[in-house]
């Protein structure tokens, strides 16, 4: 009888401590974290929007797909059903000893020879690789400098304007030695446009 | 490798170590009988709690009373969590409008996020609302972690105490587990990730117009505050599809650090914590050093894997400098790709910044095994110390047998009882990934997940169950896990590596607690020595590559010689 009686306590404060801990940690701290985020970083919580004119144009930290040859490309996305698509992030998951990773690596270098057809320098690898998310928005300065040359060239300007912009956004590691040296894509097209082309300047922060 | 790479590997490592002794310190105090820290602002909270459920905090319990508690908790909260995803599309805070989620696939969401696994069969911004993320997934990273770390409190207070059946009170240590660790450490690394630009927000997804002019919608949602827990907690699933690798999750290097630190912080601080709740910290320090002989190594071979170039890419003019960057993100590179793939599974975190299914066939080899070590070197919080001290008893009875005397473990007699309930917590996870494998490869739902065809296909079987089967979480995620007989399989696997380990060491504390204090004399088995930090790490590893080898040889290793005999 002794038994019974526990048992059958033991399942109420099952019960009562999940529906408190469910209140602290599912409600409370979610939301008073929210708040505080809105308060101080408001920008920032909302994913570093990017606007152009009055119009969002995309977040600084999510890659967006270019194929104009006037553009800075970004790394080959693996997103289903279009590259890039920011709703959806993926990776290839191929091995990179198996067959489909081969076929990708040899078209994608292929195309990007054919787009600058007097470039021979080797293409950088993150070029021809799918990133992670299929959202990364950096490339290596490496893959910046080698299509400058393109860009260049389909904006009949010099390569050495176009090298200097590149300089300009290079991104170093955090205290000289965390992270990897890189270029952001979305940022470094729209200092392009907006050098090139007279186009407003983009501002950080809400529509 | 360059000074670079060594430079970021140390600077890590040397964080980590200096918060072991701080925050391990901290967390004895919390276990502890006398008032926690932080009580006058906290312990108001913490009383309004167990008034609120009906507790006793001063009733201590037997470890049955303690399991029946933990196993009544758990079950409430898979109850909870199964019935939120079902009846997603009737719960608020749903944007996008995703409607329920299937049986079979709630099924395996729930066992996951309950035994602090966090596979993920969904992808975050595709499938979950809001109030599931919040009220149904951020619990259980909390209340899941708790439960590991209360486990763990429990055994150390069993192996400190004699004479006695108590071994706590499982409520207490919750409560106490929650309020005063994962909480505040959690409400810290949130801000510090907004900071960095992770979203935190609960706004609709927002299009944008992209500057080539194509349309885009941007996720958005509570993310910051789930993946902070989800790091600090050894959780794992992630707020969006790619996890960690996505550039909304983490965007800077300086967010990539600090998830990193976070997913090894509490693991390691605990082998102090156990050290100081035994009275002896050397013990504890014993097994951290165990712990890192196997990490730091696994470490050093993945990078230096990672980083070299493709023997398949050889006829393509490409420069392969930056090494194997398939599923990599540029702001991470190589190295820290690498040392997240190797710490996440060598805690029993999960959570990816790259994707393990294109690392090199022995590069994903390494996380792989890490994984099928049985999730002890570090491990997730709580659980990875117990199930270490699982492989100690296990490592004491063996060195018992080697010179014939009776096996002791600080102070107490390891007797038959111990040795069974050890083996049952050592064997299960190395029983349930052979079998889960096995299925999967002898039905049509577990082949057709397989992404590509051969040693690599095998790979991501394997994969799939190591990760399930050790309460990882991580994948590789090219295998579609997500059909109704893997989804049944990797639920009873999950469930399966967590009780038949959280079980076998809570009726070890029970049994310890009881028995006196032995004096140690000459035949006593220091278990501080370098001489047994250096066995009980060759147990580890030996027990894994018995279980292990011959499936690996089929999968990452024929897969490579396949390639470098060409």
């Amino acid at each position: 009888m002794k038994e019974e009686v526990s048992v059958t306590a033991t399942l109420r404060q099952a019960l009562g401590m999940l529906g408190l801990l469910t209140l602290l940690t599912g409600v409370v701290y979610p939301l008073v974290m929210t708040g505080l985020a809105r308060l101080t970083m408001s920008s920032r919580a909302d994913g570093n929007p990017m606007v152009l004119a009055g119009q969002l144009v995309g977040s600084e930290l999510v890659g967006q797909s270019f194929d104009d040859p006037q553009h800075f490309w970004g790394r080959p996305s693996a997103t289903e059903p279009v590259p890039y698509r920011a709703d959806a992030s993926s990776g290839s998951n191929l091995s990179p000893f198996g067959k489909a990773f081969h076929e990708q690596a040899a078209a994608r270098t292929d195309a990007l020879r054919k787009a600058d057809p007097g470039n021979n320098t080797p293409v950088p690898i993150d070029l021809v690789t799918a990133s992670a998310s299929g959202l990364d928005p950096h490339i290596s300065p490496q893959a910046a400098y080698y299509q400058a040359s393109r860009v260049a060239h389909a904006r009949a300007i010099s390569v050495d304007r176009v090298r200097q912009l590149v300089d300009d956004h290079l991104e170093r590691p955090t205290w000289g030695f965390l992270g990897q040296p890189r270029v952001n894509v979305l940022m470094l097209n729209l200092a392009l446009e907006q050098e090139l082309l007279d186009r407003p300047k983009p501002s950080r922060g809400a529509q | 490798m360059s000074g670079q790479d060594f430079a970021q590997i140390g600077f890590y490592l040397l964080v980590l170590l200096a918060a072991v002794k701080p925050l391990g310190a901290y967390a004895a105090r919390v276990y502890s009988d006398g008032n926690p820290p932080f009580d006058w602002v906290l312990g108001p909270v913490e009383r309004i709690i167990y008034r609120a459920g009906g507790v006793t905090a001063k009733a201590e319990m037997t470890w049955k009373q303690y399991a029946f508690a933990l196993l009544a908790f758990n079950g409430a909260g898979f109850l909870a969590l199964y019935f939120s995803l079902r009846l997603q599309g009737l719960l608020p805070f749903n944007p996008r409008g995703f409607v329920g989620i299937e049986p079979h696939r709630a099924f395996n969401i729930t066992a996951s996020f309950v035994t602090n696994t966090n596979w993920q069969n969904y992808g975050g911004e595709t499938t979950l609302s809001y109030f599931s993320q919040m009220v149904g997934l951020t619990v259980q990273n909390f209340v899941s972690a708790a439960t590991g770390m209360a486990v763990l409190a429990a055994l150390a207070r069993g192996i400190a105490r004699r004479g006695t059946e108590m071994i706590g009170n499982f409520w207490v240590d919750l409560t106490r587990t929650t309020l005063h660790i994962l909480l505040p450490l959690s409400a810290m690394l949130t801000i510090a990730l907004v900071s960095q630009g992770v979203v935190q927000n609960l706004s609709d997804y927002r299009p944008a117009t992209t500057l080539e002019g194509g349309q885009e919608l941007l996720p958005m949602g509570p993310a910051a505050s789930q993946i902070a827990i989800k790091q600090l907690g050894t959780n794992g699933g992630g707020f969006f599809n790619v996890n960690s690798a996505h550039p909304l999750e983490n965007p800077t290097p300086v967010s990539n650090l600090l998830q990193m630190l976070a997913i090894l912080l509490i693991p390691t601080a605990l082998c102090y914590t156990f050290g100081r709740m035994v009275g002896d910290v050397r013990q504890g320090w014993a097994l951290l050093a165990a712990m890192a002989l196997v990490f730091v190594p696994c470490v050093l071979v993945t990078v230096w894997l990672e980083s070299g170039a493709n023997p398949t890419l050889a006829d393509l003019p490409i420069d392969q400098g930056l090494g194997n960057m398939e599923g990599k993100e540029t702001r991470f590179g190589v190295v820290n790709s690498a040392l997240w793939g190797v710490s996440t599974t060598a805690a029993s975190n999960g959570s990816v910044n790259s994707m393990h299914d294109s690392f090199t066939p022995l590069g994903g080899l390494v996380p792989m095994f890490l994984m099928q070590l049985g999730e002890v070197v570090f491990g997730g919080v709580g659980s990875g110390l117990y199930g270490m001290l699982m492989f100690v008893i296990f490592s004491v009875f063996l060195a018992g047998l080697m010179v014939g005397r009776t096996p002791e473990y600080l102070g107490k007699k390891v007797e038959a009882f111990e040795v069974k309930m050890a083996s049952i917590a050592v064997l299960t996870p190395p029983a349930v990934v052979l079998l889960g494998a096995a299925i999967a490869t002898a039905t049509p739902d577990g082949l057709s997940g397989v992404q590509e065809a051969g040693p690599h296909g095998l790979s991501e079987i394997l994969y799939a169950f190591s990760s399930m089967g050790n309460n990882n979480g991580s994948a590789f995620a090219g295998y579609g896990a997500n059909t109704p007989t893997t989804n049944m399989t990797g639920a009873i696997a999950m469930l399966a590596a967590r009780y038949w380990v959280a079980l076998p060491a809570l009726a070890i504390a029970g049994s310890l607690a009881k028995k006196k204090l032995l004096p140690a004399g000459p035949g006593t088995l220091p278990t501080h020595s370098l001489l047994f930090i250096f066995f009980l790490s060759g147990v580890v590893v030996v027990v894994g590559a018995l279980a292990f080898v011959p499936a690996l040889a089929l999968g990452p290793i024929a897969e490579h010689l396949v390639v470098a005999g060409n």
